[in-house]
């Protein structure tokens, strides 16, 4: 008989089976066998959760890996490590590496290579356009049959709407979402952070909220077309939001993820940074993000939309960088947010464990159809993957970038304290985080 | 003790508030009574500049360096000149010719400088806030001279300084800031020191040069983390109206690239300040330019050199605003 595990006595949250009770959650062989109360009296081991939720394993359906290319940013080990501290079994990489994720081989590197060194599941995702330049096709099929379970051209819109159009068709044909980064190049042209008081204020040049507005509205009307299914990367503004809410109202195949921090922070956060400035002004880089953090009303408009299943899933966006990469003028610095670690603390500042729970498993899960390739996946069904994170949703800690197993040290959160705590990540049945 | 040598006496400095700021990055914190002390104290730098040989010893020993990381007549030359009429050793680096050609980081350059001897750094950056990051990583002064759109308080002191001495108090004065408002970091300066100074600021120019918060119809932003409510307007006559002061700002060319305006000819027709429009200001109202300027663009060549125009005065002014800054910031420190 396989060895057991059991996770005992924690108030288990099974969002995708309605299940919210104290039970046991007990792991044969790597997978869910049973989840009930006492189902875990006679296992070989038991990890002691009460008082403690138990949740199915984080899914993070936007994380930038870095490997290869940027391997100094990031390696898929440390990534996946990072990941394991968040919470999150698994991880879908965004294909902005070096080369772009654009060929099979490419895919199949990072495969094989968290299957060496990852601490936890990736699942990649490769280019739409070959080298992310948005003027030809890739192979989309061939990196279907590789592995890449959607396509993005991340980082980069497809600014050209024929071929945003003629990829929806082909990749709808085989089965994978398009993940749009959607801003329009030329409004955003220049911009580093969010057009209004605050880029005012700072003399920085600004990116208009319609810059992704209007991108939005273009990807619903191709995929009102098309009939295949757009995924709008990290919304940040309240019209786009309201966008995909009439879409979705009229039965269009769109779907949306919102991040932590565009869930929390404002543009102030550039202003005010953390700790004193001298002359009073951050500029903080760290807070340098795309897109960029916008208004109050803006984060309201997108906890709305979380809230009424406008926006489908958290996702991180983990964007880490190397310090000198961040140290530097406003304008020259890296853009991206080391997220991964924070995701949990973050976005229970403002949404209940109940709200975050859902949209941090089988939200993000349905999104992409990661059901088809991994089953079970964002859940503790009976043979679902051994995937489980322990959180204790009351303990509070300090943002201590340094500490962070992700080379990315870059978050505007440094010394900001949190609440929520991952306790324990299981990955396939194994602790792969004890933070006991 | 000569004369010549004599520094300014502690009479002729009596500021009305202690001065304890180590660096000069914007006005936007500073108080009416802070903007009195500069300007205080640049009426007896303007006395020591006034004297047969203007040079005193008050910043013997010091070190000023300035790092121009951009272009820059008037604002670079009179620093050297107020430093160097201080008694102080000024080197000027510029970013061409520097290491920074080699790929030297901000922070590396800016920590060199002070490895040399630097006691104060007069900055210019073309990305705002840089001065900030330098601020962040030495012990010596940083002297924002202009950062990206973002501030140019020295600039903005000279204005101010310049005004008051036509105008007095600037209490209930009508300030108009003519032209790119959205890129200028003398707009912004301005307003953050006029309004510290009482004056009702007007700003005016296309609305595609008028930035987010500062166009006809935003909400008056009571926010703090904004600037001050001024008055917006985009028609120059109606703005020009009872005006003391008409500050027109240097409109830069590229500005026609970037499908801003349709032509420097259709600017001028709406925009530039000439007799005929100033005919509508206060009578005896001042002209001003931070320059460099585009005469026949936002300003008529003849307006530029008339009576009313204090445009070279400005430039005179420099010199002994930023000795007032230099020497408060050195004295500061110690």
């Amino acid at each position: 008989m396989s060895p057991s595990l059991a996770i005992r006595g924690g108030r288990v949250i099974d969002p995708a089976n309605g299940v919210d009770a104290v039970a046991d959650v007990l792991l044969v062989g790597g997978r869910v066998t049973a989840v009930g109360v006492d189902a875990g009296a006679d296992a070989n081991e038991s990890i002691d959760a009460s008082g403690l939720i138990v949740s199915p394993g984080f899914v993070d359906i936007h994380t930038h890996l870095r490997e290869p290319g940027f391997e100094h940013k990031e390696t898929i080990a440390s990534g996946t490590m990072a990941a394991a501290r968040g919470g999150f079994t698994t991880v879908c990489a965004m294909p902005n590496t070096e080369p772009p994720s654009d060929s099979a081989a490419c895919v199949e590197f990072v495969l094989r290579t968290a299957e060496a060194q990852g601490v936890v599941r990736v699942l990649p995702i490769a280019c739409v356009t070959r080298g992310r330049a948005g003027a030809e096709l890739a192979e989309i099929a061939e990196l279907a049959q590789a592995g890449a379970i959607a396509v993005s051209d991340d980082g980069s819109p497809i600014a050209d709407a024929h071929l945003m159009r003629r990829a929806l068709e082909y990749a709808g044909m085989i089965g994978l979402p398009v993940i749009d980064h959607c801003e329009d190049p030329a409004l955003s042209d220049g911009g580093v952070m969010h057009e209004g008081l605050v880029s005012t204020r700072l003399g920085l040049h600004g990116v208009p909220a319609s810059a992704e507005e209007t991108l939005v509205a273009r990807d619903i009307a191709l995929a009102e077309q098309t009939l295949s299914h757009v995924h709008i990367a990290h919304v940040s503004t309240a019209g786009a939001v309201e966008a995909v809410r009439r879409a979705k109202a009229r039965g269009v195949p769109v779907t949306a993820e919102v991040t932590p921090h565009h869930l929390t922070l404002t543009h102030e956060a550039v202003l005010l940074g953390p700790g004193e400035a001298p002359g009073g002004l951050a500029y903080d880089t760290n807070a340098k993000v795309n897109p960029p953090l916008r208004t109050a009303e803006d984060v309201e408009a997108c906890l709305r939309g979380l809230r009424d299943g406008t926006i489908d899933c958290v996702a991180t966006d983990h964007a880490p960088h190397a310090i000198q990469d961040k140290l530097c003028e406003f304008d020259a610095a890296a853009i991206g947010i080391s997220g991964l670690e924070t995701a949990l603390g973050l976005t229970l500042t403002t949404l209940s464990v109940e709200e975050a729970l859902p949209a941090l498993t089988i939200g993000p899960v349905r999104v992409l159809s990661l059901g088809r390739h991994v089953d079970g996946l964002g859940t503790l069904s009976p043979g679902a993957p051994g995937d489980v994170t322990v959180i204790d949703p009351e303990a509070e800690w300090i943002v201590e970038p340094e500490t962070f197993a992700s080379k990315g040290k870059n978050t505007p959160l440094a010394g900001r304290t949190l609440k929520g705590r991952v306790v324990a990540t299981l990955y396939g049945g194994q602790v792969v985080l004890d933070g006991r | 003790m000569t004369q010549e040598t004599a520094p300014p006496t502690p009479a002729t400095l009596e500021s009305p508030s202690p001065w304890i700021r180590r660096h000069l990055l914007d006005l936007d914190d500073f108080t009416r009574d802070e903007i009195d002390t500069v300007l205080n104290t640049t009426d007896a730098m303007k006395e020591v500049l006034g004297r047969d040989v203007p040079r005193v010893p008050a910043l013997r020993g010091k070190t000023v360096i300035t790092l121009f990381y951009e272009s820059s007549t008037r604002t670079r030359a009179s620093f050297e000149l107020a430093g160097k009429a201080l008694g102080a050793d000024v080197i000027n680096v510029s970013a061409g010719g520097s290491s920074v050609e080699k790929g030297e980081s901000l922070i590396d350059t800016v920590r060199t400088l002070q490895a040399v001897g630097a006691d104060l750094l007069v900055m210019r950056h073309g990305s705002s806030g840089a001065p900030y990051l330098a601020a962040r990583h030495v012990r010596a002064s940083v002297i924002n001279a202009g950062d990206g759109w973002h501030a140019h308080p020295t600039q903005a002191l000279l204005d101010v300084y310049t005004m008051r001495t036509h105008l007095g108090d600037l209490r209930g004065r009508r300030v108009v800031i003519v032209g790119d408002i959205a890129h200028s970091r003398v707009a912004r300066s301005n307003i953050w020191a006029l309004t510290a100074a009482g004056a009702e600021v007007v700003v005016c120019g296309p609305l595609t040069l008028l930035p987010a918060g500062l166009r006809p119809g935003d909400p008056r932003s009571e926010e703090p983390l904004s600037l001050p409510p001024v008055k917006v307007e985009t028609n120059l006559d109606r703005a020009v109206e009872g005006a003391d002061v008409v500050m027109a700002l240097r409109l830069q060319q590229e500005r026609m690239h970037s499908g801003l305006l349709p032509s420097l000819r259709e600017y001028a027709t709406l925009y530039q300040v000439n007799e005929e429009r100033l005919a509508r200001a206060q009578p005896g109202a001042l002209v001003m330019h931070p320059g460099p300027m585009n005469e026949g663009i936002e300003i008529s060549p003849s307006l530029a050199t008339s009576l009313q125009s204090v445009i070279e005065e400005q430039v005179t002014n420099g010199v002994a605003v930023r000795m007032a800054v230099l020497y408060l910031l050195a004295r500061g420190k110690a």
